[in-house]
């Protein structure tokens, strides 16, 4: 079984997970919410808040469920459809009480939040940390910083569509502009591949 | 059972009018993540086809007996199910390409297509039309997930092997090589790399939408 304390060198992950193995651009997930959500800056702020929030949580809690229930029973194999019911669930919970507690917060990230249980990046991230055997602190560092990975693309992202439209540029436009957009941000999260070597 | 819909058009409608990538832009992730080569675009379609199968049938014969309020999760636990049979039955029969789709068999059960289809179809038509409608969804993205797959596998390497999943002569399922085909250029390996993809799937998609529009324009 995995420590819980890191055994992993915490700020590789870190750095690994924004820059040299980011979400969007090199693993390819969470793409549906790019698409449709970097048209505007304001949607993408609250999304990237939104998934970072659930990706760090969706890993403090499927953590111990992974590795105290599944792995000691031997049922490894059920991880996915555990995984995507606790995200599921989650969600849902994390809906009513922003709802009921926050309903500020909840008007600017409310319509987002049910999104979240569809998002690939969320059931990747957990995936990723149960197929890795990270530790506990090391799998919510992972987390997190998918999160945050997936964050710093929406925006970039966003405010070059907003230039682009403003500038009256849609020579392409819709969802060839923004593959255009992610594939040139691709060649350049491309070349971080080799800058850190542990 | 007097209007019955025509099961044919229903598969051909997933071909070309709902095609799941160009037209409906769903299921991208995958698109995009493991077409490096004609084989896994390949193996890729063709799991993800079982999981609809099962699951349209599924969604579709439980259509009367699900609550509406909680049919979400029963939909999500039917497509968890099938992806959980389809990464066994990999793992076993074909590691190779276990190996090379990697967390993708798992992440199919968030796969926007099939989630789409159940809400949007099978929960509401009877067996026979959702297997005609998943089987022509399922050709319909098989053959962009090989057309990316080629051309990737192609300008990235400078050749391309075309497969087929077959019994081979050891007895087991495996891919079964039909023919390569090289070309004489250099081979770019940005293509294999992701910002290839993108390029791929934006041309692609500029090319679908300009013809579509160009036939639209000729018919009326």
């Amino acid at each position: 079984m995995p420590a819980l304390l890191p055994t992993e060198n915490l700020l590789e992950l870190l750095i690994s997970g924004v820059f040299t193995k980011n979400f969007l651009l090199i693993y390819f997930l969470g793409l549906c919410s790019f698409l449709g959500l970097t048209k505007d800056m304001g949607s993408s702020i609250g999304m990237s808040m939104a998934v970072t929030f659930v990706t760090g949580m969706a890993a403090v809690i499927t953590w111990p469920i992974f590795n105290f229930i599944l792995v000691p029973l031997g049922l490894e194999f059920l991880q996915t459809i555990c995984f995507i019911l606790v995200i599921a669930a989650f969600v849902q919970l994390v809906e009513f009480i922003i709802r009921k507690h926050q309903p500020a917060l909840y008007r600017s990230l409310g319509i987002y939040l049910p999104l979240i249980t569809t998002n690939c990046a969320v059931l990747g991230v957990v995936l990723l940390n149960a197929q890795q055997n990270y530790s506990y602190v090391g799998s919510i560092v992972y987390g997190i910083s998918a999160g945050l990975g997936y964050g710093l693309v929406m925006l970039l992202a966003a405010g070059i569509r907003g230039k682009l439209l403003q500038r009256g540029v849609d020579m392409f436009g819709g969802f060839t502009g923004a593959f255009l957009v992610a594939g040139l941000l691709s060649l350049i999260f491309v070349n971080y591949f080799g800058v850190i070597q542990f | 059972m007097t209007d019955r819909p025509n099961l044919f058009s229903e598969f051909a409608a997933g071909i070309i009018k709902n095609n799941p990538v160009f037209c409906l832009v769903l299921g991208i992730c995958p698109t995009l993540a493991v077409t490096t080569s004609f084989e896994n675009g390949l193996g890729m379609g063709l799991a993800f086809t079982f999981v609809l199968l099962g699951s349209n049938v599924f969604i579709s014969l439980l259509r009367n007996q699900t609550p509406p309020i909680v049919r979400l999760p029963i939909f999500i636990v039917i497509i968890a199910t099938f992806v959980t049979i389809i990464d066994i039955v990999l793992q076993a029969y074909l590691p190779p390409l276990y190996e090379a789709l990697g967390i993708f068999v798992p992440l199919i059960v968030v796969n926007c297509i099939v989630i789409g289809r159940a809400e949007a179809y099978a929960s509401k038509n009877s067996v026979l039309p959702s297997i005609a409608d998943a089987l022509g969804i399922s050709v319909g993205y098989i053959l962009v997930l090989m057309l990316i797959g080629g051309i990737r596998e192609l300008l990235g390497t400078g050749k391309i092997t075309f497969v087929m999943l077959w019994l081979l002569e050891n007895g087991q399922i495996g891919f079964l090589e039909l023919a390569t085909l090289h070309i004489p250029i250099e081979p770019a390996t940005i293509m294999i790399l992701p910002p290839g993809a993108f390029f791929t799937i934006g041309s692609l998609m500029f090319l679908f939408k300009f013809m579509g529009k160009k036939m639209s324009e000729r018919r009326g």
